[in-house]
């Protein structure tokens, strides 16, 4: 998480208004607030995280991602994040494209469905898998449309949405992502974290 | 109803120029406060009073002897700490409880004013406990907090006046009231109107009191307060004091016998014709027509923190209308939170005991309050 966490923070220039999606008990949000900006809010779809945040006076909204990032102005906030959820939503596609329209760029991380580890499992146990990263399983399981790196990687180009950066992580290592290390990126990293605009 | 109240009040020399085109001056503000201002001037919280509230937001009501009508939020170690905030609250002009109102003496003829007094807006309301803060010399309040009508008033304080509180809270409320409100309203109106003790509105010429319309009133709105669920989750179809039916028409039901006493309770401390004026300014609420059908422009000069909260079984003030105010703010990128809270004991939810509303407003206010105090706004 603590990784996750820097790798989005350097990401993020100071004092800029930023928008976390699907902030749950506020974590990422606090981080950044005291490390980068001030001004941030946080959209989240549970009753208790929201609470949970506005306890902490964090301002966020309880909301729908899918129906409610339409209540934001065009552009109205430097960075959006959306942090490991974009596989939990119904329309994933619909919601990176109201991100883009609400967020002059957009940092999304995906859990890696194509992880060597993830792909043994359903390889040699023949089961759906279960990681650390991807504790649930199949039958309670909140992601619908789980994806690899070279998923979203590929989702990007087809779509014509610029990647600013693409970073890949392996427990604490750090790596850049490009078209000629993507395969292997692919198949060695945990979590992919890419900074996008359109 | 004004008997010989001993509570603290101002007179507010100022003419103030209504919505309806008419002038007031020289009239008193009841209030009550709670807490200490300290040196900086900056702990002070105002709260507003719904329909039927009054000033006695906490401790003993000494009209009624009851507990303060927010006593779960207003106290010492509650919500809204008195030992660390200082809170306010002023009856509405309008009302019975020593503001301005229709059962105020016009002393010239010695009389009640009855329906001489002008109708009245939540603007005027809003503008009227403005000259209370002046009077009390607060340059700027830390919050202005309300739910149902205070919401309303919340609303139209920050949009009256963008630079006099530092944060916001509008709880179950509205911007635009609905069909379905101004009809129940109106409903409670027409129970008054009709009782043949209501004269016109002098009934206090007459020593009368048309107490059973505005007991009627109160049941009808009562009604609306609670949701379905919780009426007939407390409820039912469970009998008053009998083992059968009477075949009559006597309260057989306990939902029977539960209305009749609030409706008979109520018009002991509530004055009727304060009851069509204040309601009349609820009706009459439209916070977006005020700046022509764009309510974003409400709150376009202010830089208030909003925190908008709403319940989930309030049919009178429905989530969907609270989250309008949240979709006006966000579309000016305001600086608004937002939840809905669950809870089954529908509108008066935001009155009684509901943990999660109570810890997440006191945490939001406590936490909100240390992060301005520290970044010095």
């Amino acid at each position: 998480m603590k990784e996750e966490f820097n790798i989005i923070s350097n990401l993020i220039e100071e004092n800029t208004r930023v928008l976390d999606v699907g902030c749950g008990n506020g974590d990422l949000m606090k981080f950044l607030q005291e490390n980068k900006t001030k001004d941030i809010r946080g959209l989240e779809i549970s009753k208790e995280k929201v609470q949970n945040c506005l306890s902490k006076g964090l301002t966020v909204i309880e909301g729908n991602a899918e129906s409610d990032l339409k209540q934001f102005p065009k552009s109205s906030f430097d960075y959006v994040i959306l942090s490991q959820t974009l596989q939990a939503f119904l329309n994933p596609e619909l919601v990176i494209n109201e991100l883009l329209k609400v967020g002059k760029k957009v940092i999304v991380t995906i859990p890696n469905f194509g992880y060597w580890r993830v792909r043994l499992q359903l390889l040699f146990k023949g089961t759906m898998p279960v990681t650390e990263n991807l504790p649930h399983e199949w039958y309670n399981t909140p992601n619908l449309h789980m994806c690899t790196i070279k998923d979203f990687y590929n989702f990007c180009s087809t779509k014509n949405i610029k990647i600013y950066k693409s970073i890949a992580l392996k427990k604490s290592r750090i790596s850049e992502i490009n078209k000629s290390n993507l395969n292997y990126k692919n198949l060695d990293s945990h979590l992919g974290i890419f900074l996008i605009e359109s | 109803m004004n008997k010989n109240i001993d509570t603290k009040k101002i007179i507010i020399s100022n003419p103030l120029k209504l919505d309806c085109g008419k002038e007031i001056n020289n009239f008193p503000i009841a209030y009550e406060t709670y807490g200490e201002l300290n040196s900086e001037k900056s702990n002070a919280i105002l709260v507003f009073h719904a329909l039927t509230g009054d000033q006695y937001v906490s401790g003993k009501n000494p009209i009624t002897n009851k507990d303060g009508w927010w006593s779960y939020v207003v106290g010492e170690n509650k919500p809204i700490d008195t030992n660390k905030f200082f809170v306010i609250c002023a009856n509405v002009i309008g009302g019975c409880m020593g503001s301005y109102g229709p059962s105020t003496i016009n002393e010239s003829t010695g009389k009640q004013i009855g329906t001489d007094f002008p109708i009245i807006t939540i603007n005027d309301i809003v503008n009227a406990q403005y000259e209370l803060i002046k009077y009390l010399e607060i340059e700027k309040l830390f919050a202005v907090v309300g739910g149902s009508m205070g919401g309303m008033q919340v609303l139209q304080f920050v949009a009256n006046f963008p630079d006099k509180a530092k944060l916001a809270i509008p709880i179950a409320c509205t911007s635009s009231h609905s069909a379905q409100n101004i009809a129940f309203n109106e409903l409670g109106r027409q129970a008054i109107m009709a009782d043949s003790k209501w004269e016109n509105g002098f009934y206090s010429n007459y020593k009368l009191n048309p107490d059973k319309g505005l007991a009627v009133a109160r049941m009808a709105a009562h009604i609306t307060y609670l949701s379905e669920k919780g009426l007939q989750e407390k409820f039912g179809r469970k009998l008053q004091d009998r083992d059968s039916l009477r075949y009559g028409f006597e309260a057989d039901f306990q939902i029977e016998s539960y209305l009749r006493y609030q409706g008979s309770v109520f018009v002991d401390r509530f004055d009727a014709n304060s009851y069509l004026y204040i309601t009349r300014a609820m009706d009459y609420f439209d916070l977006s027509k005020q700046y022509k059908g764009n309510l974003s422009d409400a709150f376009k000069k202010t830089k208030t923190k909003f925190f908008v909260i709403s319940f989930t079984s309030d049919w009178l003030y429905p989530t969907s209308e609270n989250r309008e105010i949240v979709i006006a703010l966000n579309s000016i990128g305001a600086d608004v939170g937002f939840v809905e809270i669950e809870s089954d004991k529908g509108h008066d939810s935001f009155l009684l005991e509901v943990p999660s509303f109570l810890n997440t407003l006191g945490d939001y206010i406590n936490s909100t309050y240390k992060i301005i105090n520290e970044r010095r706004i």
